[in-house]
């Protein structure tokens, strides 16, 4: 039987992780708050920007710009791999870490170069540890995401694309679909996929063709189906950090229900040690008296 | 006349979105005005200034870029920053504005020349639309 002062030291250990994890589970509460409010804010712009394409590309016949066009030939393949930067968020990143991995696999087993370009620590150290290739990395920056981080990252891999460095680019992020779900999305980038123009159409009952075009519509998509990914992309950013505390909330809730549970017989058994201390002592007292009768 | 719906909208946050008497945009191909009850239009703007006025005010607000969209009396535009005349930070865009004169001055091979020019055109913009807050 354990010694009185180690459970009792015990306990005091167990509450101070308890402590920890309840504010970690604070912070994160208010930083999915911020990171929410976020995504709702760009919300307006990623619908507008969806519907414009949609219209547009309705318009142009198939195959007019680099980037809707598949390559034929496809030797390379580039994975965005967005994750958070820290851990204790339970299961989220590895999660996001196991389909992008899976991917890479299925790519390379199709004779596909695979290289990664990552944000967030724990992607980048999860791929450069299995091998692949890591062409760049963000880390520390999920803390301070904002458009023109997601720009830069779009811009190398449309580089990429267009000088046929890479035949195909994926996305992989945590989508953030409510506080108790933050699945692993993947997303191909290139060659874009337009978004589709049917629901549109139904909302606006007017026929599309009163549309005057400023530059020509060809010109106006190239101008706009970059862009389309940088946004692609920063949605991305955006989910995957709001996932990140959701799934950290979870996880510091979690641990703080285990900690409770474990005071609770830590508590149980300290009793018992003090009972079965208390009723030895009685029975040395006890025995030392009728020793002395005797 | 009436009015039409002006939208400004980043990423980041929805800058303007009121009632205008008028809005002229910065067009690539020059600039354009749009009146209540214009025709559905959909142009890429450069960077630079869009005027509104509501009840006969002009205001002004700097556009990095992006796409203006008129359809059924609202005018939207798609920027990747955009700032009301009287948020811009001066002290910020003059600073802008050296680094880039300095960067082009340079003429290094290292050097986005493309990024640099950009950048001192918006910090350019940006002092300019200071001035007429």
């Amino acid at each position: 039987m354990p010694s009185l002062k180690d459970v009792k030291m015990k306990i005091v250990g167990v509450g101070k992780t308890k402590q920890i994890t309840k504010a970690m589970n604070m912070v994160a509460s208010a930083k999915l708050r911020g990171a929410q409010a976020r995504i709702e804010r760009f919300r307006p712009y990623a619908a507008k920007y969806r519907d414009v394409l949609a219209e547009l590309s309705s318009k142009v016949e198939g195959d007019v710009h680099p980037l809707l066009m598949e390559h034929e030939e496809k030797k390379s393949c580039a994975i965005v791999l967005v994750t958070s930067d820290r851990g204790l968020c339970g299961s989220f990143n590895g999660n996001i870490i196991a389909q992008a991995l899976k991917l890479a696999k299925d790519k390379s087993a199709a004779g596909m170069q695979v290289s990664f370009a990552c944000v967030g620590r724990k992607g980048r150290d999860a791929v450069r540890s299995a091998g692949y290739d890591v062409f760049t990395a963000y880390g520390d920056r999920m803390g301070s995401i904002d458009f023109a981080l997601a720009s830069s990252v779009a811009q190398e891999v449309i580089n990429g694309y267009e000088t046929s460095t890479y035949d195909e680019v994926w996305l992989i992020y945590g989508e953030f679909v409510s506080m108790g779900s933050q699945p692993p999305r993947t997303l191909r980038l290139l060659p874009l996929q337009t978004p589709e123009a049917g629901e549109v159409a139904e909302d606006d009952a007017k026929p599309s063709c009163e549309y005057v075009y400023e530059p020509q519509e060809e010109k106006l998509l190239a101008e706009l189906l970059p862009r389309y990914v940088k946004v692609q992309v920063y949605r991305g950013m955006l989910d995957t950090s709001a996932s990140e505390h959701a799934a950290r909330m979870a996880a510091m809730d979690n641990a703080t229900r285990n900690c409770n549970e474990m005071i609770n017989t830590l508590t149980l058994l300290y009793n018992k040690t003090r009972q079965a201390s208390i009723t030895s002592e009685l029975i040395d007292i006890v025995g030392g008296a009728e020793a002395l009768k005797g | 006349m009436g009015t039409l719906q002006l939208e400004v909208v980043t990423p980041d946050k929805t800058v303007v979105s009121t009632a205008v008497e008028m809005a002229v945009c910065p067009g690539v191909e020059g600039e354009f005005g749009v009146l209540p009850q214009h025709v559905s239009l959909l142009s890429a703007l450069k960077i630079g200034g869009l005027k509104f006025r509501t009840e006969g005010k002009d205001q002004y607000v700097f556009i990095s870029g992006g796409f203006a969209d008129v359809n059924d009396n609202v005018l939207t535009v798609l920027a990747e920053s955009a700032e009301l005349a009287e948020d811009i930070d001066t002290a910020r865009a003059q600073q802008a504005k050296e680094r880039a004169e300095k960067r082009l001055a340079e003429h290094s091979e290292r050097i986005d020349t493309v990024r640099a020019e950009a950048s001192l055109q918006r910090a350019i913009m940006r002092l300019q639309l200071a001035q007429l807050r």
